[in-house]
């Protein structure tokens, strides 16, 4: 049986009887398993993964760029023109104040982005943070951050962020994303929490222990690792959520105040003339639902690429 | 009776330094109630008094069925749970009062190979990285040769292929990753060794060749092995020495002759008298013992000895008084039991 020719198999458990060691090296690429060459192979396959990767490209670069999209001054406005329909020469129409509705929506991506991945990040960091600490040590540690985390979560966001942007006499993106840290962080937390309880109790990390391994060598090289998949998947999630929750803050009057331009504040101003002027609230919303739709559908895809489980 | 047996008994490893010595061990897990203030009522006496003695190059096999405690006193003796009472002396020193240094020093000495090869072996780590995590752990023990050319000796050690050396566990077969888990086990050239049920999960053809590896590697540097296993055929294959346990305790503690030829506790009949025989002409020609009902609840053991609520021996002093693991009467091996007598009956003819 060793004899005859082996067809050659990289993934599948290699037969247990040696393989030769002077085998040619030249048809021996090993194929890379790490966590993100593993995840990226996946990806690549997934058509939702690649949708959502040339949405977020495009939305991105309008964040960095607007001037790419367009070549209009946002703040020029002329009240002369108020309130124009869509037009070869303002391809959105206007607003109330006369200024060119398209390089506004185009300039309005960059606040609701910046917001949204200021918490994601923040938010991110606390709950990895706050959830390995929790998972790893357990007994009273775990219930004390979990109690604190279940006080917060039990406050809606929309309440905690109404009354406490209420209070603020100015609010820009940063005085926004702060709000919002401090009443999204547990949902993410608890996820961690979870994540980190599934791995904490493998053999792997027994393992390690009986090597002499301390806590932080273990969290490090061992739980991170095995944990952080689905809190990724979530961050990205989570990243148009918080898109989607500044709009509604800015919406209701408590998020950014102009002269800030955001989708938020076009969907507010639009708001009285939803009878007359549709388009003004139309094309907002199209660009918030657009992006809300690309983080999500990118964080599932993440997700699955990252769940050691999914693997063939 | 002690002149039919004359040769067998000799002990091999009488004269051996002992490496481990385990007296009085004992772990109990409480039983808690309540959310806020939790009180105990009750624990899980999972160890309840174990000793032992290993010595060089001897293979003590720890046999019981599930939840009788074999797993948890692996634990012990690694520290991975502390005991409630007892102590483990690694060649005359107290392993487990020392700390700091004198603990990692002593961690090299005593390694462990787990049960389950899917669960043993971190998924995001090549194998490579998994290997060399112990001379990570421990850079005093840094080799000449460097890391990667210690590890790929290491894959050659236990038949695997030092090219495989950047792969992941999950591309490897179940008997493979085992294979892994004892060269992680080797690296730090360990004196004792805790196999953990480390066949159970394997299909039968691979268990044979990883016990091979185990004997062949125990021959090779003189390693002392702690077997801990369910299966009555594999420890006998293995072990030197043979322990039966049942519900935290030792109930008889011998040679693998003495076990296997003349058991005298009546658990460890029964035990034997289930194993299946190979041979169909041997069935009927052993008595076999059918155990009635279920181990009693470790969290409330029967007075006196653990065992007489199932044994058809019990009598009442075997309700009041507990019996001790000592050699009774022409009984060469130490056995837990009011009316140890060997009864060869339940051993198949030959084999």
């Amino acid at each position: 049986m060793s004899e005859t020719h082996r067809p050659e198999a990289r993934v599948e458990p290699i037969d247990s009887t040696i393989e030769p060691a002077g085998e040619p090296a030249k048809n021996k690429k090993v194929e890379e398993a790490s966590l993100l060459a593993d995840a990226w192979r996946s990806l690549r396959k997934n058509p939702w993964f690649i949708i959502s990767a040339v949405l977020l490209v495009l939305f991105l670069s309008m964040a960095i760029f607007p001037q790419l999209f367009t070549n209009n001054d946002p703040r020029e406005c002329l009240l002369g023109r108020s309130r124009q329909a869509p037009s070869a020469e303002h391809w959105f129409g206007t607003d109330i104040q006369g200024c060119d509705y398209y390089s506004r929506v185009i300039y309005g991506a960059r606040n609701s982005i910046a917001v949204g991945f200021i918490v994601a990040i923040g938010t991110f960091i606390i709950a990895v943070l706050l959830g390995l600490v929790a998972g790893y040590f357990g007994s009273w540690v775990d219930a004390v951050i979990s109690r604190f985390t279940d006080m917060v979560f039990a406050v809606p966001y929309i309440l905690g962020a109404l009354v406490f942007l209420n209070v603020l006499e100015s609010r820009g993106v940063r005085e926004v994303a702060f709000v919002l840290i401090v009443f999204m962080w547990p949902t993410m937390t608890r996820l961690m929490r979870g994540s980190v309880i599934s791995v904490v109790n493998s053999e792997f990390v027994l393992a390690a222990r009986a090597l002499g391994a301390g806590p932080i060598t273990i969290m490090r090289r061992h739980i991170l690792p095995n944990s952080l998949g689905p809190v990724i998947g979530y961050a990205t999630v989570f990243t148009g959520i918080i898109i989607g929750a500044e709009a509604t803050l800015t919406f209701l009057g408590v998020g950014l105040q102009l002269p800030a331009i955001s989708w938020g504040l076009q969907l507010s101003d639009a708001q009285p003339f939803l009878q007359t002027v549709p388009h003004l609230l139309l094309f907002p919303v199209i660009f918030v639902g657009l992006t809300v739709f690309a983080f999500m559908t990118m964080g599932d895809a993440i997700r699955d690429a990252l769940d050691p489980k999914s693997k063939k | 009776m002690s002149l039919s047996v004359p040769a067998a008994a000799a002990d091999p490893f009488a004269d051996k330094p002992s490496v481990l010595e385990v007296d009085g061990l004992v772990k109990h897990f409480p039983i808690t109630q309540g959310i806020v203030f939790q009180r105990k009522v009750g624990a899980v006496k999972a160890v309840d008094g174990v000793s032992f003695n290993l010595r060089e190059g001897e293979t003590l096999g720890i046999v019981g069925e599930s939840g009788c405690g074999k797993s948890t006193l692996a634990k012990l003796l690694m520290r991975l749970e502390e005991p409630d009472a007892g102590s483990v002396k690694f060649r005359g020193e107290d392993f487990l009062s020392v700390k700091g240094d004198e603990l990692r020093r002593l961690r090299r000495k005593i390694q462990i190979i787990f049960q389950d090869p899917y669960t043993s072996l971190n998924p995001r780590m090549s194998v490579g990285d998994i290997i060399a995590e112990p001379f990570k752990l421990h850079p005093e023990e840094k080799p000449k040769q460097g890391i990667r050319n210690r590890v790929k000796e290491l894959l050659d050690l236990v038949g695997l292929n030092p090219e495989h050396i950047n792969r992941y566990p999950h591309q490897f077969s179940g008997g493979q990753r085992q294979r892994i888990g004892i060269a992680r086990g080797l690296a730090l050239n360990p004196d004792v060794i805790i196999c953990d049920e480390p066949v159970s999960a394997l299909d039968v053809s691979v268990q044979a060749q990883v016990m091979n590896l185990l004997d062949d590697l125990q021959k090779e540097f003189g390693l002392s092995y702690i077997f801990i296993a369910h299966d009555l055929s594999v420890v006998r294959h293995i072990s030197d020495r043979v322990g039966v346990m049942y519900l935290g305790k030792l109930a008889e503690l011998g040679t693998q002759d003495e076990i296997y030829s003349g058991p005298a506790h009546p658990y460890t009949q029964a035990l034997l008298s289930a194993v299946p025989l190979p041979d169909p002409t041997l069935r009927g020609a052993r008595e076999q013992i059918v155990l009635q009902g279920d181990p009693p609840n470790p969290a409330n053991p029967p007075s006196g000895c653990r065992f007489r609520t199932r044994c058809w021996k019990a009598t009442e002093i075997c309700a009041t008084q507990e019996p001790e693991l000592i050699s009774r009467g022409q009984i060469t091996q130490l056995s837990a039991c009011h009316h140890a007598e060997q009864n060869e009956k339940v051993i198949p003819a030959h084999g």
